[in-house]
């Protein structure tokens, strides 16, 4: 990445890419209280990409607004990281990327929210608030889970060990960026921490870090998911409800 | 012609519709141009994804107009961010009213938030127990009372 306008885009497709991710547990969730938590969620995540893709596409002033940023781009062109794009596999594999997702996302915003940047500060002063709401939220499942019973352990455990390489990407170094993301590692290092060793999981060895997300080369699942989420605005160009 | 402010500020939330968008704090600013006559409202959401936006904005325009100000312009501002703690007493006590519990005041930054007990909005009980984090809309957790058994709404302190 280099420039805020990168910077903002990779953000906005982060948001995007997981509100999406998320609401395909709509109706689907293990009870009724989680399918309304998981689609607040993805509706904060999207409020987050609506403004974060608005002003990239401000920045970048070729005159795209956040429609033509979600829905009229291929997937080479998107510059979310692979975690926000992996399927969403069972439940402990959602609340590992839930919470590997908000365990960076709030010390990112909050960091946002003292940066320069005014529109990207308000932005994240803005979102940081919802982004604590959904680490309690991911924190607690992977507790209950890992500390719950032989199977919800091995899964929960699992779930961890399957996601825990993608969480690299995240903090890949990127000094001209407005808020470098390399800076917010020790934060979420003890977010991780303490919650694994609460939940009686175990961190794994940090060896393979897949990558390539911010460069637009991304797994085979994201074009999958853009078709799903692209195919109406596509077929009815600047169609309204 | 009336007051664009007092138009403004009696639009009602179109989700939780017993409370005005003054009273819920999202209603920032309302300012008339005395050369053109030209209205401009400032709002912030209460959540980034609040889906209840874009009919707030309608409802301001119209409230406007039946108000005698058809030239309105309703502006979105997300700094500062809103606070639970700009709701108004008038707005707790209609929320309480509804069967809704009111949120709590937001601990400052640094402070250890204490975590106090959500009254029963029907029967006035502390023994409440938090079923759910998220609720029917972006700004509301999901409550039950021990002690009369009623599911109830909490508006959370954000």
């Amino acid at each position: 990445m280099n420039g805020p306008f990168d910077f903002t885009l990779a953000l906005g497709d982060d948001a995007l890419i997981a509100a999406q991710r998320l609401a395909e547990w709509t109706t689907r969730a293990p009870e009724m209280e989680e399918d309304i938590a998981l689609a607040n969620i993805a509706l904060d995540q999207l409020g987050a990409a609506r403004l974060l893709l608005s002003y990239a596409g401000e920045l970048e002033g070729a005159g795209r607004d956040e429609d033509a940023l979600a829905y009229l781009r291929d997937d080479r062109q998107f510059r979310n990281v692979l975690l926000v794009e992996l399927p969403n596999g069972d439940f402990a594999v959602t609340m590992a990327k839930l919470f590997f997702l908000a365990a960076y996302q709030l010390p990112l915003y909050t960091a946002l929210a003292g940066c320069r940047d005014e529109r990207l500060a308000a932005i994240g002063a803005k979102a940081r608030k919802e982004s604590a709401y959904h680490l309690d939220h991911g924190a607690l499942w992977v507790k209950r889970l890992g500390d719950g019973t032989e199977e919800s352990h091995r899964r929960m455990q699992a779930a961890v060990d399957q996601i825990w390489p993608y969480t690299h990407e995240l903090f890949a170094a990127d000094p001209a960026a407005p808020v470098d993301p390399a800076t917010l590692r020790s934060a979420f290092d003890e977010t991780v921490d303490a919650v694994l060793a609460e939940a009686t999981l175990t961190r794994p060895e940090s060896r393979w870090a897949p990558a390539g997300g911010r460069t637009g080369v991304h797994t085979e699942h994201l074009a999958y998911l853009l078709a799903e989420m692209q195919v109406l605005h596509r077929a009815h160009p600047g169609a309204k409800w | 012609m009336n007051d664009p402010r007092t138009a403004a500020a009696s639009v009602v939330d179109p989700e939780i519709r017993v409370i005005t968008i003054d009273e819920l704090g999202i209603l920032r600013a309302v300012e008339k141009d005395p050369a053109s006559g030209r209205v401009t409202v400032t709002i912030t959401p209460t959540y980034t994804g609040c889906p209840a936006m874009d009919v707030i904005r309608a409802d301001i325009r119209r409230a406007l107009a039946v108000a005698g100000h058809p030239d309105a312009e309703v502006r979105t501002v997300y700094s500062p961010p809103w606070s639970t703690d700009w709701i108004s007493d008038s707005g707790r006590a209609k929320l309480a009213a509804a069967g809704i519990a009111p949120p709590a005041p937001v601990p400052a930054a640094g402070v250890v938030p204490l975590t106090l007990a959500v009254r029963c909005p029907h029967c006035g009980s502390p023994e409440t127990e938090q079923v759910s984090r998220f609720g029917s809309t972006a700004c509301k957790a999901l409550w039950r009372c021990r002690s009369c058994s009623e599911p109830f709404d909490h508006l959370k302190a954000l």
